[in-house]
């Protein structure tokens, strides 16, 4: 049988647009504006899912975005808000929380052992013997609600903006929508943000004139300019107006994050109808005064034949002439300000049958309708600092008081006709604008470089809105029976009751306790009620109880659109077209990606140590330092001395922490008399530019440095290997290269392949004659072709970054980061003649002269496993012989295709760095393994005699 | 998330700002005892109150600067710095 009503009913449904979808396999028809609930409740299925603990079936409470027990899975998609999803052609939706089926629910027995899901259950049930915990997990795992995630679900796409807004609304009601438009026809620009599908709040469920009043306002706002966001919500205000806002409407995203800073935030976020408690208060036919009046009125849809209205308000009395206007029956209209009262109702498994009234009297129905009060949503209130206070008179919380740049509006500061409410919405918009206006003054005032301001600050408008009334209501909360408080948590009141007996006095403690506010609908429902039955409970009054405090964000945010888009940049030199076209395969390093190797790094190797190799190291960090008192800076940056550092020299460098620890470590050349140029590991470029203008600006403004970050302004190629001589000189004639010209550890400035400005040095970190050279990037890919070019008859060739990795663990240089850690102090590198604790002062001096004192502490090492054939793992545990205990590990582990044997650098205590000891390794697949520890940490070639030729 | 006055670009999201935390002297590195060292690296005041900080705008101008926050309310204000007057506001720091 259709329960869908004749039009004009329905304000939000298109009829002439037929919607097909399935409900558990069976094909229904919905129109274009229906929920997936309204167009189920139009097919008479009123059954929408089972609750949590007891697995009673539950139907529309709320028929919004906060209706409790209207989740569903929709295709791959689980836990969607059937009340509040629009119906889509060709959806297939599915009852959650279900098994085997909807109307035959085995967990539904939960309900005769419930005593097992009191209050604290989770906390009481399930605590011993601990050894059951992974059993309890698999019991529990099978009880929670949600539907099935789907894992070949594609990605979807999410984004996230930036707004600058003068004005956010958050809600588009009455007073919403006149504060937006206002503030607009103010000059300010304004974000209107409405949690449901269309702007007009309970206008749009509300009389005739009502609803014309909505869509006039709604246009209004639109012509003025307002951007309107509908199906978004305002998830939270943090400091100085800083708005998040979840956006479910942007074309091509599931959801899109905003985040908006505001210069004035208005909240008209309305009221919330709260559900009455007493026995069967959770069945099917069931509902809230909205409830029923929207699903009359916007949905066309009829909620039962035959209703009881409980009611304590006009929301109640307007609810009975929706019920009747729809042709339902009104069985009885049971009047709270009068004294009158239902006690309990009853039905059969799937709704409600008979309202038994205070009086004893029962009445046959199978349409429950209750209007007993409003819960004002000020969350983003709380978030501002504001604490509610509650006024019994009208049965409600109101606003305290929220900062300057907030201000409340609507039915949640008081209550009106619909044109009281726009007439104190309009006031609000007008004194929002008005702030919005002084807040950009200051900021603009405050702002060095902008444009200077005009005049004097504005004066900053004072709050002279007219109060809207609070309008008289009875408290009713609960009847003489217990029923359901939290629905989606399933946790009744006399959970409550029993929690408040064993003594959680304070509403924060009864509610995680109990579970009750903490599900999806984030107490919106709730709370209040939570309140009220504590306050009972207690024999206290509501306000003595006071409220939780309601943080973000308001309503649920999808992970998607926290994350946004993945949108992680990386770097590459300009070289990185030849590497690709050369067969080089990538690896990311850091933020670069970078050529790992051309197909076979052992022969890379080989081919550099026998001719020649030549390798892009641009990822090196590269800071031009220029002035007068460079020297300084050095000296107080690195652990070595640098006073007396010649024009073309390069000196080796390690920088330490303030607490003794490795930060980093590189060569630096001076250029000139006042020119140096400074290279940090490819990671540490940003942090050591930082890290000097730390030291220049706060300890040593007096210096004269000016430090330019050039990373990828320079190219830098390594040319290494016996060759690499031969090969430079054919490309340059200005730079000498003779050996004695031109030394290890210095540096020359020249013409290379024609290119004027490149910079040469004489470094090892291949522990070959090498020559890194920095050249002008826009001729980079110029130089580098010469280089294989002018070189073929020398065997050049380009090696990667694992044949580079090779050879420095060959030659033992270690890795600030793989060789070292976060409590690496600088003895432990063994470079103690580099550390110069005669100097005055260097960043983490102290902590190193007393690390070196005490003797306290590990030391890199060269080692190789007896068996030359085994590589052990990085990281893999060095340990005293025979025990389990720790006494080092493998920082660096290759196999040398030089030495044609396996070789590590590692960690280990004092007591295991002797050369000659022999140290225990474990290996990842268990087996212990020997090693033996090196006279030098070069593995090859210590003297250095290949690197100095 | 907090706006802060940076001298030189005007207010700017904290999340594009370095926060360096509260504002502390360094020991003589030639002459503290390993406590002063110790308590200039790890131990800070955290006080329920007004605290001067210093932060570094990282992703605007680059530069270092002290600023007073209330840790309890958030409120922001120039510090009375040596050589500046009392009450100077944020344009006259530099
Ligand atoms: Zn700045």
């Amino acid at each position: 049988m259709s329960y869908r009503l004749p039009a004009p009913l329905g304000n939000a449904i298109d009829r002439s647009s037929a919607i097909s979808f399935t409900w558990n396999g069976k094909k229904l028809k919905g129109f274009e504006g229906d929920t997936i609930a309204s167009a189920l409740l139009a097919n008479g299925e009123h059954i929408l899912g089972r609750s949590m603990k007891y697995h009673r079936p539950r139907g529309v409470l709320t028929a919004d975005f906060w209706d409790p027990n209207t989740t569903v899975q929709v295709d791959d998609e689980p836990n969607v808000r059937a009340s509040h999803r629009k119906l889509a052609d060709g959806m297939a939706v599915s009852a959650q929380n279900v098994w085997p089926s909807l109307k035959f629910d085995v967990k539904a027995a939960n309900g005769l052992v419930g005593r097992f899901l009191t209050a604290g259950f989770y906390y009481k049930t399930f605590m011993k013997p601990a050894k059951l915990w992974p059993t309890y997990e698999h019991v529990l795992a099978k009880f929670a609600p949600g539907g099935a995630v789907d894992l070949n679900t594609p990605h979807g796409r999410y984004d996230k903006r930036y707004a600058h807004p003068d004005v956010v609304v958050a809600g588009g009601g009455p007073s919403g929508m006149a504060a937006a438009l206002a503030a607009a026809e103010a000059g300010s620009s304004v974000m209107l943000v409405e949690h449901e599908h269309q702007l007009g709040g309970h206008l749009l469920w509300g009389s005739d004139d009502d609803q014309v009043a909505a869509t006039e306002l709604a246009a209004s706002c639109e012509a003025a300019g307002v951007e309107i966001l509908s199906n978004s919500t305002v998830a939270g205000r943090y400091e100085d107006n800083w708005i998040s806002i979840s956006q479910r409407n942007h074309p091509g995203v599931i959801e899109r994050l905003i985040k908006a800073r505001a210069k004035t935030l208005v909240v008209a976020a309305g009221t919330i109808e709260r559900p009455y408690v007493f026995q069967g208060n959770d069945l099917p036919g069931v509902m809230t005064s909205g409830g029923a009046q929207r699903l009359i009125r916007m949905y066309g849809v009829k909620p039962g034949t035959r209703a009881v209205v409980f009611t304590a308000n006009e929301s109640g009395d307007s609810a009975v002439e929706a019920l009747q206007s729809a042709g339902i029956s009104i069985a009885r209209v049971v009047d709270a300000r009068s004294g009158e009262g239902i006690t309990s109702a009853s039905g059969s498994k799937s709704r409600v049958k008979r309202v038994t009234l205070s009086d004893g009297a029962t009445v046959d129905c199978d349409l429950l309708v209750t209007a007993v009060g409003w819960t004002t949503p000020t969350s983003l209130l709380n978030m501002a600092g504001d604490r509610p206070v509650y006024d019994a008179d009208a049965a409600r919380f109101f606003p305290a008081g929220p900062p300057d740049n907030v201000l409340a509006t609507g039915g949640m500061v008081g209550d009106g006709s619909r044109n009281e409410l726009i007439a104190h919405g309009r006031a609000t918009g007008e004194l929002a604008a008005g702030r919005a206006v002084v807040v950009r003054h200051r900021i603009q005032a405050a702002t060095a470089r902008a444009t200077p301001v005009d005049g004097q600050e504005p004066d900053y408008p004072a709050d002279e809105r007219t109060p809207l009334d609070r309008a008289r209501h009875p408290e009713v909360y609960r009847s003489t029976t217990h029923g359901i408080v939290d629905y989606s948590e399933d946790v009744s009141s006399k959970d409550l009751f029993s929690a408040a007996g064993e003594g959680f006095d304070s509403v924060e403690l009864i509610k995680r306790f109990t579970t009750a506010t903490m599900g999806p609908s984030q107490g919106k429902l709730e709370t209040v009620n939570t309140v009220a039955m504590l306050a009972e409970a207690r024999n206290e009054t509501i306000a003595e109880v006071g409220t939780t405090m309601w943080r973000p964000p308001y309503a649920p945010i999808s992970l998607g659109a926290l994350a946004g888009r993945i949108n992680e940049p990386t770097r590459v030199s300009v070289l990185q077209s030849w590497h690709e076209a050369n067969g080089a395969t990538p690896i990311l390093a850091g933020q670069w990606v970078r050529p790992e190797h051309y197909g076979d790094p052992a022969a890379e190797v080989l081919n550099t140590r026998t001719n020649v190799g030549i390798i892009d190291v641009t990822p090196l960090g590269k800071l031009d330092l220029q002035g007068p008192d460079v020297p300084k800076l050095l000296s107080l940056l690195y652990t070595n001395k640098w006073m007396a550092l010649p024009i073309g020299g390069v000196r080796y460098g390690l920088m330490c922490a303030e607490d003794g620890v490795v930060l980093d470590d590189g060569v630096t050349a001076r250029l000139d008399e006042e020119h140096y140029l400074m290279t940090t590991t490819s990671s540490g470029a940003a942090k050591i530019w930082h890290w000097i203008e730390m030291w220049l600006q706060t300890e040593h403004p007096d210096w004269q440095v000016h430090v330019t970050p050039v990373t990828t302004g320079l190219t830098s190629i390594n040319i290494a290997g016996p060759n690499s001589r031969e090969l430079l000189g054919r490309l340059t004639d200005d730079i000498d290269l003779d050996p004695d010209a031109f030394p290890y550890m210095n540096v020359r400035r020249g013409t290379i392949a024609g290119v004027e400005n490149c910079i040469a040095w004489r470094i090892g970190f291949t522990g070959e004659l090498s020559y890194e050279i920095h050249v002008p990037s826009g001729h980079a890919v110029h130089v580098w072709g010469q280089l294989l070019e002018q070189g073929a008859d020398l065997g050049v060739k380009a090696f990667g970054l694992e044949a580079q990795r090779i050879m420095r663990l060959e030659k033992g240089h270690f890795i600030v980061g793989q060789d070292t850690d976060g409590l690496s102090k600088a003895p432990v590198t063994g470079l103690n003649p580099l550390l110069k604790l005669d100097k005055d002062d260097w960043a983490g001096m102290p902590e190193v002269a007393w690390t070196i004192e005490s003797g306290d502490h590990p030391v890199i090492v060269a080692c190789q496993p007896d068996n030359g054939s085994v590589v052990p793992e990085e990281a893999a545990q060095i340990l005293r012989a025979g025990t389990t205990e720790i006494v080092g590990r493998i920082t660096s582990s290759r196999m040398s295709p030089t030495l044609n044997r396996s070789i590590c650098l590692a960690q280990v205590t004092k007591e295991f760095a002797t050369p000659g000891t022999s140290l225990e390794v474990l290996l990842v697949s268990g087996e212990r393994i020997t090693a033996t520890v090196q006279e030098h940490h070069a593995h090859f070639d210590p003297e250095g005699a290949r690197l100095r030729g | 998330m907090l706006l802060v006055p940076c001298p030189h670009c005007g207010p700017m999201n904290a999340g594009d700002l370095t926060y360096n935390g509260e504002s502390h002297r360094r020991p003589d590195p030639k002459t503290c005892t390993p406590k002063e060292w110790r308590t200039y690296l790890y131990l800070r005041e955290n006080p329920s109150g007004w605290l001067l900080e210093n932060w570094y705008c990282s992703s605007g101008c680059r530069k270092h600067f002290k600023i007073e926050r209330h840790t309890l309310t958030g409120e922001l204000r120039a510090p009375v710095l040596p050589g500046r007057k009392p009450g100077a506001t944020q344009g006259d720091m530099k």
